[in-house]
């Protein structure tokens, strides 16, 4: 038995001839937060889409409790329990809390063939589980429209760990918050971690990613540049990995030469 | 220090949340999608009670005829309203009409299938029409008004083209006769609580005619039929799962895909609600005229929409309820058959209607905004 909960090992993805993903490794242990960072373009949303069974793998293998896995579907990764949370969230603002938690996965009573959404039930899960994380959600039946964006994101989280997932794939659950609701977040993510899931937080904000994780792994066009534990990486470090680094040490080159001619006229 | 002071403070928020206003119960049923039908409901009542209190409107005999024209319109208009908040139209609903009423009408006059048997027919028709809707509209993905418009004339046409090339004509009379003693035509074709009629007429309290009998014989079938779709969609949509997935597919298809729900299945199971309410509707009044025609549900689709959007659903679905088509129904209702105890000309019926659906739309609209709106 491994130390690791899961891992991808050597994953590639072409599309036709488009290299998408080459070669990227990614290895968690239950507990870990893993922050996968990488500018547009690099190869999140294929790495991502192929962790949820989106995408298969054309290369490389998927172990998960040192069960090596093929997935066929999104269903087969969410039944052995890889929570993929997306950006939309899958959330309907017109519904209340409640109905968007159990949506698809309504718990029921009664009679064969005249089974009834438990709602009292699932009223009480879903305040219960939102209290947990702090969210007071004062009146389950309020639409989720009500609630802010950040609310929104614990709220899809939460529903994808109370539905069995050991390994939670969030993507960039702080990309669109403010400071305030951005720390609320990360917040419950960190506490998810210490309960025992492996998260894996992708990200192009490393401000965001820094504080929280234990280990990064950095994309670049489609390659891992490595992972790295935080102990041995700096955040400027990191930050400049990014292909961010590069091209803003060419950039302060080419304003230097600018100031240069700007100031001989 | 201020990780510890803020997650006190979060900690006392869950108690009481200082920048939370006490919701009113007012508030909480503004939120209801048929608040707007209800009080609609309610101002054309009382309109009504004082200019034509005094006529025979409000008697049992009027009350039951504007009850029966409501009743119709409303049994599509909750199909309606379901499919809306599922996040589709259906346009041939009229056409579905006129076209179950010849399938009723063609085998047992022209065939010499027992009644039974083409009321039968009519259903599976129905039910092949709803699932061709549905399969179309989810797997080509298509906007379901493209669609349905095209199953309209469809079906329009089809009914005219086989009713002439079968007896020539374009009304098939004769079916009263074989009502008696069917076996399943009397489901929408009979009286009900006639015994309570006849005993307020024995004591004189409603009107009766020069026989002593009373003019209103019982409650029409529409009328039940009414009563029992209305409460049973209602509890589809609150009660059950696949109440939750309408709402989700209608809401949004994507993320409720994405978290596993059927949405192609709910939609066309949906349509298939359209078509089998559209053939409720045919046989309901094929019955009660003993003859079908091919032009009868001209234009009902839009009516049935119309009292669907007046009762809250949004146009873009999701959001909606049956209740408020049911209200919806019951003040188009209401106001055609008001009109005649009126001194006013029945031609601004229609200018009434647009009217009335003008303004729901923008107070739903409204609605929408307070709903979804963040704090």
């Amino acid at each position: 038995m491994s130390d690791y909960l899961v891992q991808f090992n050597n994953i590639s993805k072409f599309f036709g001839k488009v290299i998408a993903l080459k070669d990227v490794t990614m290895r968690l242990k239950k507990g870990e937060i893993m922050c996968l960072l990488g500018d547009n373009g690099a190869g999140k949303s294929t790495l991502i889409k192929t962790l949820a069974g989106v995408h298969k793998p054309d290369e490389g293998e998927i172990i998960f409790e040192d069960n090596k896995i093929v997935f066929d579907s999104p269903k087969d990764a969410l039944d052995i329990g890889i929570g993929t949370v997306y950006q939309d969230l899958a959330l309907v603002p017109l519904m209340s809390v409640t109905r968007n938690f159990f949506m698809g996965r309504e718990p029921q009573k009664g009679i064969p063939f005249l089974k009834t959404f438990d709602v009292e039930k699932a009223n009480k899960i879903a305040a219960d589980r939102m209290g947990q994380i702090g969210i007071d959600v004062r009146d389950p039946s309020q639409a989720v429209g009500t609630m802010s964006g950040g609310e929104r994101q614990c709220l899809a989280i939460s529903r994808a760990i109370y539905f069995g997932a050991k390994v939670l794939v969030l993507d960039e659950p702080t990309s669109a918050l403010g400071v305030h609701q951005a720390s609320m977040v990360l917040k419950y993510i960190v506490k998810a971690a210490s309960e025992g899931l492996a998260v894996i937080l992708i990200t192009h904000n490393v401000h965001h990613a820094y504080p929280v994780g234990n280990s990064f792994t950095v994309l670049n066009r489609g390659k891992s540049m490595g992972t790295f534990q935080k102990k041995d990486i700096s955040r400027e470090k990191l930050l400049s990995m990014m292909a961010g680094g590069e091209e803003l040490d060419k950039l302060e080159v080419e304003l230097q030469e600018m100031d240069r001619i700007h100031n001989k006229n | 220090m201020s990780l510890k002071s803020k997650s006190i403070s979060s900690k006392s928020s869950l108690n009481e949340d200082e920048r939370l206003k006490k919701i009113s119960p007012l508030r909480v049923l503004l939120n209801r999608p048929e608040l707007g039908a209800l009080g609609g409901s309610i101002l054309v009542f009382i309109f009504f009670g004082i200019v034509a209190g005094d006529t025979g409107m409000f008697g049992a005999y009027g009350m039951l005829n504007f009850l029966d024209v409501s009743a119709n319109l409303g049994i599509i208009a909750i199909a309606a309203a379901m499919l809306m908040i599922g996040g589709e139209f259906d346009l041939s609903i009229g056409s579905m009409i006129g076209f179950a009423g010849i399938c009723i009408a063609i085998p047992a006059i022209y065939w010499g299938w027992p009644l039974w048997m083409s009321i039968v027919f009519a259903f599976a028709m129905a039910v092949l029409v709803g699932y061709f809707n549905g399969i179309m509209v989810v797997k080509t993905g298509l906007p379901s008004f493209i669609v349905t418009l095209a199953m309209l004339f469809i079906l329009r046409g089809l009914t005219l083209a086989i009713t002439r090339l079968i007896t020539g004509r374009t009304q098939v009379p004769g079916l009263r006769v074989l009502i008696e003693d069917d076996p399943l035509a009397w489901l929408f074709a009979t009286d009900t609580f006639k015994w309570l009629f006849t005993w307020l007429g024995s004591l004189k309290l409603i009107e009766l005619r020069t026989d002593g009998t009373p003019l209103a014989t019982g409650i029409p079938p529409s009328v039940i039929w009414f009563i029992a779709l209305t409460l049973f969609a209602t509890w589809i949509l609150m009660k059950t799962r696949y109440g939750n997935w309408i709402f989700a597919s209608g809401g949004d298809k994507v993320g409720a895909t994405n978290v596993g729900v059927p949405v192609g299945r709910v939609k066309i199971s949906l349509f298939i609600g359209t078509a089998v309410a559209s053939t409720i509707f045919a046989c309901i009044q094929v019955l009660d005229a003993g003859s079908a025609d091919t032009m009868r549900g001209t234009l009902k689709e839009l009516e049935a929409i119309a009292a669907a959007v007046v009762g809250g659903c949004l146009l873009t679905g999701g959001y909606g309820s049956a209740i408020g088509a049911a209200f919806g129904a019951i003040i188009f209702g209401t106001v055609s058959m008001g009109i005649f105890y009126t001194d006013v000309d029945t031609d601004w019926f229609k200018v009434f209607l647009g009217a009335m659906m003008l303004i729901a739309v923008v107070f739903n609209n409204y609605i929408r905004k307070k709903v979804t709106e963040s704090k």
